[in-house]
């Protein structure tokens, strides 16, 4: 087993690894469990993998890879000849591909991630979430959900009629914002988003993960 | 008449990313459109047809529209892939290091380099407020911790993503060029070796010194 996967299911990142490699049909790896609450990712040995101390990190024989968008795209290059092609097929398809995956990153993360830290992940170390914050990004999320809405009426996917990696990359957060945060009034209110939304979360890549997922809790 | 167009000013780093990308890549026939965030050319309807969040740049290849700088700049890599600057690794490997700084950059490097410099330099002229030096600290702080990293990677590495020259490194020069030379927190840099070694190479390359002209000239056209 050359793959090795440092990471928790639960983590949103860690999921967008293991939904990728669901997606490729990958079966030949190793998920190496990495316990957050005792602070095993700050710890020297990690930070010799990721300086940055976060997880997911791959390693890959004697590749070590970390951030979870680059891992995705490893993975999706290195298995390009099985499961669902992540890229597209053609120039302007991987290049539609990346333009999403830099709308997720640059202008749907943020606001997303904020939110769920907020309400989600700050209560679970025994912080108050702040409803200011929240308030704010759920005001910028329905800007750029408009934007998704009126590109997803004319596009089934996001970078045309395939599913991928654009659209896989917000699965994970999303996930957390509809299901756990109970923020999800943006994406379930918008018809074309919700239908997006519908398909590309009841894909079974998506749900091996939360199978993983809700076998930690 | 050019078939590729970048639309922005030089004044913003996203901007000049993907210039530097063209000149890396000896890629000289092209035309920009001035689109000016400050008269607000950005939320026009013709220019939200293009890019629909408003954003800068905006780039075409004859009738084929893209956005985001890093995806552009991806585009321009694979697409003159036989001429000038190898930008995104020869090697499995070497691919897969390349994405993975180009993350870093994306994710811890610009989002703190960038607010220092937001609110350094364009506080005032575009959210018409002095600058926050409590978010401008908080920033700080955290850039040291990720600069220490760059320091240490870069201690063995003449470049982020090996011993040559990649997109990763590109993608940073922007940004980093506000930061020391608008926003003045070059110490960052100055008190790190490798780490400035790094910089003085990477932005004394032609293509960068070339996008300097570039936007030294967009000034002078006022």
């Amino acid at each position: 087993m050359t793959i090795k996967i440092y990471g928790m299911p639960y983590s949103t990142c860690t999921a967008r690894v293991l939904a990728t490699i669901a997606e490729k049909e990958v079966e030949d790896y190793e998920l190496v469990p990495v316990d957050l609450s005792v602070g095993a990712h700050k710890k020297p040995e990690f930070l010799k993998m990721q300086p940055f101390g976060m997880i997911p990190v791959l390693q890959d024989s004697h590749l070590t890879i970390y951030e979870s968008r680059a891992i995705a795209r490893y993975i999706s290059d290195k298995f390009e000849s099985q499961g669902t092609p992540l890229f597209g097929k053609t120039v302007k398809d991987k290049a539609l591909v990346n333009q999403w995956l830099e709308v997720e990153s640059q202008n749907y993360n943020p606001c997303v991630s904020s939110i769920v830290y907020q309400l989600v992940f700050a209560p679970m170390h025994g912080r108050q979430g702040d409803e200011t914050v929240v308030k704010q990004q759920l005001e910028k999320l329905e800007k750029v959900l408009d934007i998704y809405e009126a590109h997803l009426s004319k596009n089934k996917y996001l970078a045309g009629d395939f599913f991928s990696l654009a659209d896989l990359s917000h699965i994970p957060y999303t996930y957390y914002l509809v299901n756990v945060a109970k923020k999800g009034d943006g994406i379930t209110s918008r018809k074309h988003v919700s239908a997006w939304w519908e398909d590309i979360s009841s894909r079974a890549s998506w749900k091996t993960v939360t199978a993983k997922m809700n076998a930690k809790v | 008449m050019a078939s590729l167009k970048v639309y922005g000013k030089t004044y913003s780093t996203n901007v000049t990313r993907v210039l530097t990308t063209l000149a890396e890549k000896n890629v000289d026939d092209y035309q920009m459109v001035p689109i000016d965030l400050l008269t607000g050319a950005n939320k026009t309807p013709e220019y939200l047809k293009l890019q629909p969040f408003g954003q800068i740049p905006a780039f075409q290849d004859g009738d084929f529209t893209l956005y985001e700088s890093r995806a552009i700049a991806r585009y321009i890599s694979d697409k003159y892939e036989g001429q000038g600057t190898a930008l995104s690794g020869n090697t499995e490997r070497e691919k897969a290091l390349v994405n993975q700084w180009l993350e870093v950059e994306s994710q811890n490097y610009n989002p703190c380099a960038g607010k220092i410099v937001f609110e350094c330099v364009f506080a005032q002229i575009l959210a018409g407020r002095p600058t926050d030096e409590a978010v401008v600290k908080e920033q700080l702080e955290k850039l040291e911790k990720i600069l220490d990293v760059y320091e240490a990677r870069l201690t063995h590495h003449k470049y982020l993503a090996g011993d040559f020259f990649s997109l990763a490194d590109l993608a940073h020069i922007p940004v980093t060029n506000n930061l020391i030379n608008v926003a003045k927190k070059g110490e960052l840099f100055s008190s790190r070796k490798h780490l400035n070694a790094w910089w003085e190479d990477i932005s004394s390359r032609p293509s960068w010194q070339k996008v300097l002209q570039i936007i030294q000239a967009g000034q002078q056209q006022k």
